[in-house]
Parts: C-alpha cells; structure tokens; sequence
C-alpha cells in the first residue's frame, strides 16, 4: 500500500457560472410576455388608435388595413383597439380574482395547517363544501344572484379558487410545521403568530404562489366564458370572452374578428402558464437536478 | 490468485455540464482505487461522506447516472464490467451480483407483497413455475431468519418491521444464489439491537453459501463486527487495506488513526476526543468540494 | 466530570405519561403508549444520558420536558416549580432557563435565515438586552462554540452538517439556558464531526455548568458523556443510575442487549 499525502487546499477557481437553468428561462419568459401585455393593456388609451367603443359605420366587418391593423367589427369598431382594452378587462379580473383569493386562502390554509385537530377539521370542512360545487355552475349561481358584470365574476372566480388555494397552503405548512426549527424557534421565545409570520409563512409559500400563477391561466380562460356567455363583463365595455362570442357569427365573412381577440388569450394563457411551471420546477428540488 | 471482484486503477469522474476550457477539472469521486476481493470474503469499504465509498460500489453494477465516467478495470468473475451495456448489465444485476441498501422500505414497492418481491426476482433469471418461485421465496425467507415465512409471504412491506424489511431485502437479493453481494450501509437505518442481528445474519449466509461480500459503511463497528479485511477511504482514494484485526490493532494510514481515535466508544469517559487533522477534514474536503462546483 | 458541583435537584419528572392515537383504519386506531410513567431528576451541572431505540418515546419525552407539547398526567418540576400551567412571564422565563438542540442541522435551522439571525432570535423574543448588545452578544456566541464570526449573515445550505450544529448549539446557549435538552444531537454527523460537537458539549458543561439530557440511540456516545443514564424502552424507563454502575452492572435485560450491540473497536477472532 503507498500512502498518500493528504489532499491540500489548492486553489479553490470557480466555474463560470452556468447558463439558467430551464426553469428560470421559463420564469423569464412568462415574465417578459405578460409584462408586455400588461403595459399594453395598462396604456391601452394612449396606444390605442381608435376608441374601443367608437362605431364606424363605414368600417363594418372592415378588412384590416394600414388604419386598422386588426380590421373591425360587426359594428365597425377597431379590433386592435377593443383587444387592447379587453386585455384590461381580462387581466383585471384574473388577477384581482386570484390575488383576493390567495389573500384569504394563505391565512386560513396556515391556521389549518399549523393548528391541526378541531381548527383544522372546521377550516377544512368549510372549504370543502364550495369544492363539491362544480366551477362554472358556482360562477353562475353566483351571477344569477348578484347579477352580471365584471366585479361580479372576479367574485365568483375568487370563490372558486379560494379552497383549491387553502388546500395547497395547509399541505405545505404541514411539511414546514415538521421541521424542527418550529419547534426551536417556539423554544426560543417566539409566539404562535411571530412563528407563523416569521418562519412557517415564507416557508410554505412557494406552492401556493405557483398554484396562483398557474390558476391565473385558469382565470382568464373562466373570466373569458363568462363574459362568452354574456355572463361577465357587459357590452359595450369590450372582454377578450365578449369578442370572440361578437366574432362567433361572422366567423367566415371576417374571421378577424375572432382570430385576434382568440390569440390574445392564447398568449395571456400561455405567460401564466410558464411563470407557474418555471415557478414548480424551481421550488421541486427534482426539477433543478443537472 | 483471482478474486470474485478486482478493481485495477478505477477512476469515476462526474463530468460538468459545460466543458468550457479554463475551468479546473472536477476532482474524481474515486481517484485510481486498486485492490481484489477473493471469494468467501467479506470485504468491507469504510469512509466518511464524501469518501466516494457508495460511487465505487455503485460503479459495479454500472448504476451511475450516465454523466460519470468510469476508467480502468473493474472484473466480476474475470469478466470486465465497465463498457457492458443495458442488457449485460441488467442479466448480471439480481443473479451474479445483488445489491442492497440502506432504505429497505424505498426498496420494497408498497403495494407488492415482500413474498411476490422475491418470487419476481428469481423467476426474472430463470423460467420456474409460479408454485416453484413461490416456494423458493417462502424458504429464502426462512433462512433470513422470518418466522412463519408462509404466512407472512403476502404482507405489503408496510406491515414488517425495519430489520424484517431489510431481511427481505437480503432474501431478494440472495434469490439467485448471486456470487457477490454488495450491501450499501444495510445496517444503517437500524435500531442498534437490529443492527447486530442483520449483520450476523450476513455473516451466516458467507458461511452457508460462500457468498462474497463487499460491504460499504461509515460505521467502524459494523467493520469490525463481520468483516476479513477492510479498505478505508478518503476523498476518492483507497488509503490503506488491511485485514480487520491488523486495521484496529495497526492502522497504517494518519487517517485511519485518526478515525479510530475520533470514536467515543474505548476512549476514556469525560476526556477530550481527539479532533482529526485539519488535512484529514472530512468538512473541509466537502468546503473544497462545494466551491468547486457551485 | 463536575464534581465541585453540589447535586442539587434541577429538573424532577414525576409519573409523565403521554399517548398518541396512532394512525391507520379507524378500526385498528388505538392509543398508543409513547411516554408510559417516566420518572427521572437531573441535577444541577450535570449530564443525564437518555439512551433508546427509535420508538422508545425518547423525542416525545424530551418534547414534554421543554414544554412544546403537554403530558397527559405527571409532573415536570424544574428549579422547584412545576412547569404545567405555567403562562404568560413565568412560562417564558422556564422557557428561556431550558432550550433545545435537535438532531438534523438540516431542518433544525429556517433555510431563510442567515445562521446569526437564528441564534439572535431568542435575544430578540425575550427582550435580552439593547439591539447593539445582541449582535456582540451573537459574535461572542459564535466564538464559544468554535464558529468563524463572519459566518454570520450566510444561510444555512452554505454552512457544512457541523458549521449547522454548532449554530444549533449557540442559538440554544443564547439565552443563558441552565438545561440543554440535546435529541440525537450528533447521529447525523460524520464521525470525525462526531467527534468535535462531542467535546463541545463537555466543554460547555466544564465551562458553563449548563446541566443536560442528552439523548441518543448511541450508548458509546452516551456513556462518553454523561454522568447518569436512563435507559427507554417503548416509553418505561427500564433502567437508571449512574454511568459506571449501569455499564458495568447492567439490571434489566434490554440494557444488557444494548450494551452487547455496542460496536466494539476490537473485533472478535473468528
């Protein structure tokens, strides 16, 4: 056996820092393409060639042309400007619905979670009733009390996303709740809310969050049935879902009235979709694996 | 004098995603390791994390992921493993050589039964009736010391013990009388009193059987309660081998002194254990290690 | 080790029960025996080795003691004052006079936290001192148990399993504890780490007379560092005494089968 000399310190050289992993570029990604929507739809009246409610006799189911790149409608209204200004809708509602979700879930799934047994149980229970109803008929029911409009389906929207989000946060609290830097910290003084706040919180949010980014696409696609419907956002304040049930009927004579509200939706739909799996793959420590 | 298992001059290198010129190279998991295990014997690993102790013995039945690049020679029986592919390797996995592990309950499939878990391994090598695997397993599984195997031939997993489960490990692992076994710290995860059982055990089957065995462990005890000879590890490199009275009563190597006098039981009560050399620090390689690749 | 120390009662616990439902079909649920009549004392200064096997109830024990969670019957007195029903200053007082080390310097420390922040926590909560005598107070902390100082604002994953430990071990000296409760505190390491948490703690006991129960399925590293030992056995203590005595003159049959389990570094001629 030849022995040999222990391993010195050697020069500790970093690697050159690796390209993002796959999952940033998705956050990325997702990121840029909804800010560009949002600052579209944020600075839709300053944008906006025409007014999304101007009617133009002359332009009925117009052609798209140099004046209006999107062509017009059965009214003769500027597509590119009422898209503009439904993404406003649509993103409003979506995000307003999933935030005020989230904001009620968090608590409540944190309280279920955290404290187990009879605060659970009743936490618990409560939102499985709303869970048993089907989505689009709670959206509905919801409708037909308090009548049609956009506040209305954010509402509806928020109710249906409320205990799907409450579940997420108490499942991961119960893992975080294990760790025994819990326990610790309760050890080292702290109170039930100041561990709640300071350690299980941060800790247990990261599914929660991608659950929201993924349940925005949801929103958006619900927010757009239901003013397809005629059941959210009421004519003439343009909806992405309110266009293409407009562009429905003239689907052949002038399919852009279809095509370019339908591709703003795609898009939207698909910005969500890649924060929250980009979001997933990056707080599932299987996804980042090289 | 051939041996069951011979390594010459194996190296594993994991390599980095990106082979940009400039960037220092990964330093090897194991580093140039030489040594030859005859049959019958029981042979013990023995290093701290980090050693590259799991890596050599996973190097065998060619289970690392495909980033890592295996050099030098590694023989079962005078046959050379490395460059095997799939199919060689997966006829010689569960009939040559088995393996077992340290998590016998991430092993076993929850919704099998431990009887059907062996009975699918012998009958995966070798054409025999249903009734014929079934039966092989039932007395596999009374050798590995479970009482009323028959009855508990259709028990899912969860229903055992820890020791049991690992039991069943070994009787799955033993099921096509394999000519090495090499067993990745099977002991632990195991109570202290199991521990002992499951290692005797072990000891048994190279009596009954003359199965070699090559056993991986961080655990000093475990080395000197079964194993004829020892390597010892350290940052990839095999330091010294010996056989294991000469290890404990002679260590050769700095290190291997040092971990014998790191360990609380033997050293008087109360008094201060020695702290092993900052060149020989298992923390400051794993520090190097870190940098390196962050 | 501490024998200028007079023996006087720290900690006494009395007839300590706890049970859990255990899990599974409704059917098959029953109670089930996790701390079953435990009584032992710890005196001041000294280290009291609670020695048993996973499931013995030795976590559950040590749980009730720091009074995260609640015995269904017995008594834990400490410096003459039974801990159950404690609230408001008094509670927090206990609290602050007893702290735990816990296993995995894995899961023991927020992965959000920088470590001094951690170790600062129990400054902050218990209102120790001004905002500029904890951060000394965190610098001196780290120099007691060996830390570099300007490891202080990193996060836990950039700190090696022993670095974690040893913050682990200052986070609990932080606010004076006369009892460490210490769960397997050193099963998770390597043995050469092993090795220097060990001599931390006699160290801290030498030098502090902080008393401890230190609780591990290792009998080797027990007997290395305590002057009693209680041996768990499914949730009885099955035997106490002291070191020597225990190791020498084994009573109840258990303790003999761990005593024979313990690794020796000769091995047997076969």
């Amino acid at each position: 056996m030849t022995t040999i000399a222990p391993p010195t310190g050697g020069p500790i050289v970093r690697r050159p820092r690796s390209k993002p992993h796959t999952s940033t570029r998705f956050v990325i990604t997702g990121v840029a393409i909804l800010g560009v929507l949002a600052v579209a739809a944020i600075a839709a009246p300053l944008i906006a060639p025409h007014g999304p409610e101007t009617v133009e006799v002359s332009r009925v189911l117009g052609a798209p042309n140099l004046q209006h790149p999107f062509g017009s409608d059965v009214l003769g209204r500027d597509v590119l400007s009422r898209v503009l200004y439904g993404l406003r809708t649509s993103l409003l509602v979506s995000l307003t619905a999933v935030t005020v979700a989230t904001v009620i879930a968090v608590p409540f799934g944190l309280a279920a979670g955290y404290f187990g047994g009879r605060v659970d149980t009743a936490i618990s229970r409560t939102l499985d009733m709303i869970l048993v109803l089907p989505a689009m008929l709670l959206a509905i029911t919801f409708i037909a009390i308090l009548g049609p409009g956009s506040a209305v389906a954010a509402l509806a929207i928020a109710v249906i996303y409320l205990p799907i989000l409450a579940r997420v946060m108490r499942s991961s609290t119960l893992v975080i709740t294990r760790n025994e830097y819990v326990l610790g910290a309760r050890a080292r003084g702290a109170g039930h809310l100041r561990v709640l706040v300071h350690h299980v919180a941060p800790n247990a949010l990261g599914p929660v969050i991608v659950q929201a980014s993924v349940l925005s696409a949801f929103a958006l696609q619900l927010e757009a049935g239901l003013s397809f419907l005629g059941l959210g956002t009421q004519p003439p304040t343009p909806s992405l879902g309110g266009m293409l049930a407009d562009g429905r009927d003239v689907l052949i004579q002038a399919p852009w009235v279809e095509i370019f509200p339908g591709i703003a939706i795609v898009i939207a739909v698909l910005s969500f979709t890649l924060i929250g799996e980009g979001l997933r793959r990056s707080f599932d420590p299987r996804g980042v694996a090289e | 004098m051939t041996g069951v298992l011979s390594f010459t001059d194996v190296a594993v290198r994991f390599a980095s995603t990106e082979t940009s010129t400039g960037a220092p190279p990964v330093p090897p998991a194991v580093d140039s390791v030489s040594f030859t295990i005859n049959r019958g014997e029981i042979f013990g690993i023995v290093g701290e994390s980090g050693s590259g102790k799991s890596t050599l013995a996973n190097s065998v039945m060619g289970l690392l992921p495909r980033s890592a690049q295996v050099t030098g020679s590694i023989r079962v029986n005078d046959r050379e493993v490395i460059g095997l592919d799939d199919d060689q390797l997966r006829s010689m996995r569960g009939d040559e050589v088995s393996m077992i592990f340290q998590d016998a309950s991430a092993s076993l499939d929850p919704t099998w039964s431990v009887g059907d878990q062996i009975a699918e391994t012998i009958r995966a090598h070798r054409t025999i009736s249903r009734r014929g695997a079934r039966a092989k397993a039932i007395s596999l599984m009374t050798e590995v010391g479970i009482a009323d195997a028959a009855s508990r031939y259709s028990d899912a997993p969860h229903r055992l013990s820890g020791g049991m489960r690992q039991r069943i490990m070994i009787a799955a692992a033993l099921a096509n009388n394999p000519q090495l076994l090499i067993a990745d710290e099977p002991t632990t995860a195991l109570d202290v009193t199991i521990q002992a059982q499951v290692l005797a055990l072990i000891g048994e089957l190279r009596k009954n059987h003359g199965t070699t065995v090559l056993l991986i462990t961080h655990d000093l005890g475990v080395v000197a309660q079964v194993c004829d000879r020892v390597g010892v590890m350290y940052g990839g490199k095999l330091l010294e081998v010996a056989a294991a009275e000469d290890l404990f009563a002679n260590p050769q190597h700095a290190y291997t002194r040092a971990l014998l006098a790191a360990s609380p039981s033997g050293a008087p009560r109360g008094s201060r254990l020695p702290v092993i050399p900052a060149a020989w620090n298992i923390e400051d390689l794993q520090r190097l290690r870190q940098e390196g690749t962050e | 080790m501490s024998d200028i120390v007079p023996a006087t009662t720290l900690l006494r616990v009395e007839g300590l029960n706890k049970t859990y439902q255990a899990g599974g079909p409704p059917w098959r649920r029953r109670r089930v025996h996790a701390v079953d009549n435990v009584s032992l004392t710890v005196a001041r200064g000294r280290t009291l080795g609670l020695v048993g096997e996973s499931g013995s109830g030795k976590s559950t024990l040590g749980r009730c003691i720091l009074g995260l969670i609640s015995p269904d019957s017995g008594q834990v007195v400490f410096d003459g004052v039974e801990v159950q029903g404690l609230s408001g200053k008094a509670l927090s007082s206990f609290r602050r006079r007893v702290q735990p080390v816990f296993q995995d310097p894995y899961s023991s420390l927020d992965p959000r936290w920088p470590v001094g922040r951690s170790v600062r926590e129990s400054l902050d909560s218990y209102r120790i001192g001004t905002p500029a005598d904890r951060e000394r107070r965190v610098l001196d902390l780290f120099d007691r148990v060996g830390l570099n100082p300007n490891l202080v604002n990193r996060l836990p994953t950039h700190l090696s399993g022993g670095q974690r430990q040893r913050v682990g071990i200052a986070a609990a000296l932080a606010s004076d504890p006369e009892l460490i409760i210490a769960d397997e505190p050193v099963s998770a390491l390597d043995l050469s780490v092993q090795a220097q948490i060990l001599n931390l703690f006699m160290d801290l006991q030498q030098d502090l007379g902080v008393a401890s129960i230190f609780i591990s399925h290792d009998l080797g590293v027990v007997e290395h560092i305590s002057d009693e030992i209680a041996v768990l056995y499914h949730g009885v203590v099955v035997e106490t005494g002291d070191v020597e005595q225990v190791m020498k003159r084994p009573v109840h049959p258990y303790t003999s089968r761990l005593l024979a389990a313990i690794p020796s570094s000769t091995p047997p001629r076969r």
